[in-house]
């Protein structure tokens, strides 16, 4: 009855959440243009997107992404052995658990006429798939909290999968310890399917399994002698041993009641094994009903994303299904990390304490974005710089176990988020190529946005580019300015600075324009002077500075030997430090 | 054997596989071991407008990489050659700054020392194999072929760092050019930047100088422009691509990247030099090459020669 209940009220949270987690593919709303897109539209388009491919030759893909990808796991396997005998143990012994054991009375019964749990080779096999998934466990425990792999970071939601599969394998395995080692369950055997009532008889087969299998009697204490023996293995024979073999089979379970074997009495007396019968029953539909809310949702979205990924390959999606995609595959995310493992600007780390620079970092909280959780400016900012904090190198798309295309996802939500008016920095960088590249993907309005707004950002804590006369005050210089740029000692070459104009006249910024000084404000010459000054709001508040090539022409021809070039790159880390440090606090790093 | 750990950048992998493809073909015929090492990561070019430790940290990493495996890194790509090096010298000029990096590098196992060196393929190819070398492997050569030489800036600028060539009046890219049999024409611009650092931060500016650029180069007569970095093929062939809609100008000039160059007079598949994968077609070069009746007449002329000398030799 307990049981009973317990399982359809599991069952239906369940079946609720999943629903709840499909439709929310369809509603959540993340990356450009996904806003303006009816749900009924999204859902009309994917279900068009599915039945084209199912009846195309694509169909011979997917069945190599199922098997390959999807149940031999083999984008794991590349990227590293340990981790996919870790996840083969687990998934596949669960899986086998789940069909074998839990289901048994459904499955395993319509497939083996002559299944019993207590027979082998299935009490062997059960124990076998046990011992599966113990060990991935502990490789997973180990991988997380001892070998500790490189930025891979250990968040709730993954304590909780070790921990609710650890939980359900441990009970079951002292499940069945403390019925090996417990009186009355032998008891209750012998009453139920011996048939034997003598009690001569019931004495030899008691201290034969007490002598032979564990068994700690309250009435019986070793040693026996002989004979009593002998009769109990042959009541064994002819009473037991057609519907259960001998306990040594069940090879985990027997090894725990060895050890928990002293404590046999007061394991029974205490009624250890009803006790470990609820904590592995509840531990099990307690997460099956929270399955589709944490991490363990993967086992449905990540096929999903696979065979997508399968599907679509390099075909270019349309708006509706591209949002519908975007959202499914924040759910496939493990949070393995492999990612971030490969990602090509891991470094920026050490000096920017933003965790949404790493991959599988940014994931966690492009979900809370997608699904509509209120963020405040800070967390949409520190998102956001980590967004745009990526060399697009697409090694993180390459690597994911779960196929998703993170590149893509980047891409879209970066678009999203500059869009909503906090100046970015950097997006005044060489990392902007990239987005130059992808031009024709983006709203073509709103491409410009970002970078009059990073300049604008810049240039409104610059009050001295604000006068029209240029007559500035003496008290203006920032004495810091000078000795703040000594980033590489090579900066400090300003001082030598003479005024020729060398690196002015051969700029070819500069010779791009008719009026340079309108369009860009000090001139490199001029910039070198400021900086003399210490008038950082002059050097910092020139366009000069964002529209530098840094093609070195400045700095090879001085002959002064200044480091033109390196001095802007300086007031440039600088300008943007201060922006950053005025508007935007740092975030705790871990 | 030479070997080297090659040093693919971002750039490559993602978006200018043929780039990737043909100088891995070209270097395996001239007999130069490549190691791949997974754990490279950015080399922190694109950050260093930002933030300059972030650059220097990464460039740093992976020069420890390297040294790790005891070889020096080989790169594509001229931004990436320019930062490596920069980190390099500032490094070995500032020992304080070297201590840092390598306390943040300890966390992971790593430690920089300066035992590796870091090259541009193109060096390797002159300096280390020598274009003599680099004839001798050559099937076939181009003919009546006019190459407008693109050096790119980090890799000359600022000499004092990387020491590539005479940052002024360079030879060693036109003399490679020119191994192939190609002509590498004079053109006034040829040192400047392609325009790529402001592609993405202030467009017209860049399609500015990278039209100016391109303009010259075919004023002067070259059929194609080479490069030798992904970053200023790019520009110059995919963002070429995009201005010519955007301005109205018809005539391209078409980027062809030097190891699909040298790879044509090599005799490398097609396939490794993924010559329809840049986005203004540049298949028509093949006609350029000599066809294999000129090449057998040439060599036999050539042997007549040799013929005539031995046999004076003999004589006396």
């Amino acid at each position: 009855m307990f049981l009973r209940v317990s399982l359809y009220i599991s069952s239906v949270i369940f079946l609720l959440g999943l629903i709840y987690k499909v439709a929310g593919w369809f509603r959540y709303r993340i990356g450009i243009g996904a806003g303006e897109i009816l749900t009924s539209t999204r859902i009309f388009s994917a279900i068009k997107g599915i039945l084209s491919t199912l009846f195309s030759a694509k169909i011979l893909t997917l069945l190599k992404v199922l098997v390959l990808d999807v149940l031999l796991q083999i984008r794991i396997l590349r990227e590293d052995f340990l981790r996919w005998v870790m996840h083969i143990f687990i998934y596949g012994g669960f899986m086998l658990l789940l069909l074998m054991h839990a289901l048994d009375k459904t499955i395993t019964v319509a497939l083996w006429k002559n299944y019993y749990p207590t027979v082998n080779p299935f009490i062997f096999l059960r124990d076998l798939f046990g011992a599966m998934v113990l060990v991935g466990v502990l490789i997973a425990i180990y991988r997380r909290f001892i070998l500790k792999v490189p930025r891979m970071f250990s968040n709730a939601m993954d304590i909780y999968a070790i921990l609710i599969v650890a939980i359900v394998m441990f009970s079951g395995i002292f499940l069945e310890a403390t019925k090996m080692v417990a009186y009355s369950d032998y008891k209750r055997m012998v009453d139920e399917y011996s048939g034997l009532s003598d009690p001569q008889e019931l004495k030899s087969l008691e201290a034969y399994w007490v002598k032979e299998f564990g068994v700690v009697s309250p009435n019986l204490k070793g040693p026996f002698d002989e004979a009593l023996l002998q009769k109990g293995m042959e009541l064994n024979q002819s009473s037991c041993e057609s519907c259960h073999a001998r306990p040594q089979w069940a090879f985990v379970g027997y090894g725990a009641a060895k050890i928990i074997h002293p404590a046999g009495l007061g394991i029974d007396r205490a009624r250890l094994p009803s006790v470990f019968w609820y904590i592995h029953v509840l531990a099990c539909l307690v997460g099956l009903a929270y399955l589709p809310f944490s991490k363990m949702f993967h086992i449905f979205a990540s096929p999903v994303s696979l065979l997508a990924d399968g599907a679509v390959g390099k075909e270019k999606l349309t708006p509706a299904n591209r949002a519908t995609l975007q959202a499914m595959e924040l759910d496939a995310c493990t949070h393995c990390g492999t990612c971030s493992l490969r990602c090509s600007v891991i470094m920026a780390f050490e000096e920017i304490a933003n965790r949404n620079i790493f991959p599988s970092e940014k994931i966690a909280s492009l979900q809370a974005l997608a699904s509509g959780k209120k963020l405040s400016p800070q967390e949409l900012r520190h998102i956001q710089e980590g967004v745009y904090l990526c060399s697009n190198c697409y090694r993180c798309t390459v690597v994911c176990p779960a196929g998703i295309n993170l590149q893509d996802l980047w891409f879209s939500v970066r678009e999203t988020l500059l869009q909503k008016g906090y100046p970015e920095v950097l997006v005044l960088s060489p990392l902007s190529f990239y987005r130059g590249l992808m031009k024709e993907e983006t709203v073509p309005r709103d491409y410009e946005k970002p970078l009059i707004q990073a300049r604008e950002a810049i240039a409104a804590r610059c009050d001295l580019m604000k006068r029209k006369d240029k007559v500035l005050p003496l008290t203006s210089t920032n004495r810091q300015l000078q000795s703040g740029l000594n980033l590489s000692a090579q900066a400090k070459t300003f001082s030598a600075c003479f005024g020729c104009q060398t690196c002015t006249n051969v700029c070819p910024v500069v010779g791009n324009y008719e009026n340079p000084q309108e369009a860009l404000g000090l001139l490199p010459h001029q910039i070198m002077h400021a900086a003399g000054l210490g008038l950082r709001d002059l050097a910092f508040g020139s366009n000069m500075l964002w529209d530098c090539l840094t093609c070195y022409q400045c700095q090879e021809q001085c002959p002064q030997g200044v480091h033109v070039t390196d001095v802007l790159y300086e007031l440039k880390n600088l300008a943007v430090k201060r922006v950053m440090e005025e508007t935007l606090q740092p975030v705790e790093r871990k | 054997m030479m070997e080297f750990a090659l040093f693919l950048g971002c750039t490559i992998p993602a978006r200018l596989n043929q780039y990737e493809s043909s100088s891995r073909a070209v270097l395996k015929k001239l007999g130069v071991g490549l190691v791949d090492v997974r754990e490279f990561n950015c080399c922190g070019y694109p950050l260093r407008n930002i933030d300059f430790k972030v650059f220097l940290l990464s460039s740093a990493r992976n020069l420890a990489l390297a040294e790790k495996k005891n070889l020096d890194v080989m790169t594509l790509c001229q931004c990436c050659y320019g930062s490596l090096k920069k980190a390099d010298f500032l490094m070995k000029e500032n020992a304080s700054l070297k201590k840092e990096v390598n306390t943040t590098l300890a966390k992971e196992g790593l430690k920089y020392e300066g035992r590796s060196e870091v090259k541009h393929l193109l060096s390797v190819l002159h300096k280390d194999i020598g274009t003599e070398a680099i004839k001798e492997k050559m099937s076939t050569a181009f003919k009546g072929l006019k190459i407008a030489t693109h050096y790119g800036c980090h890799a000359l600028r600022p000499s004092q760092v990387v020491g590539f060539d005479n940052p002024l009046a360079p030879t060693l890219f036109d003399e490679l050019v020119e191994a192939t049999g190609a002509e590498s024409v004079e053109w006034q611009m040829k040192l400047e930047c392609c325009g790529a650092p402001l592609w993405g931060v202030n467009d017209r500016l860049s399609m500015d100088l990278t039209l100016k650029k391109l303009k010259d180069g075919r004023k002067s007569g070259a059929d194609y422009i080479c490069a030798a970095c992904p970053y200023c093929h790019i520009q110059f062939d995919k963002v070429q691509k995009m201005i010519l809609s955007q301005r109205n100008v018809n005539h391209p000039l078409p980027s062809i990247l030097y190891t699909q160059l040298l790879g044509l007079s090599m005799g490398v598949g097609k396939k490794a030099l993924g010559l329809e994968m840049n986005e203004i077609p540049i298949g028509g070069i093949v006609e350029l090459l000599k066809k294999e009746k000129e090449l057998a007449q040439e060599k036999a002329l050539a042997e007549q020669k040799e013929g005539k000398k031995e046999a004076v030799s003999t004589k006396r």
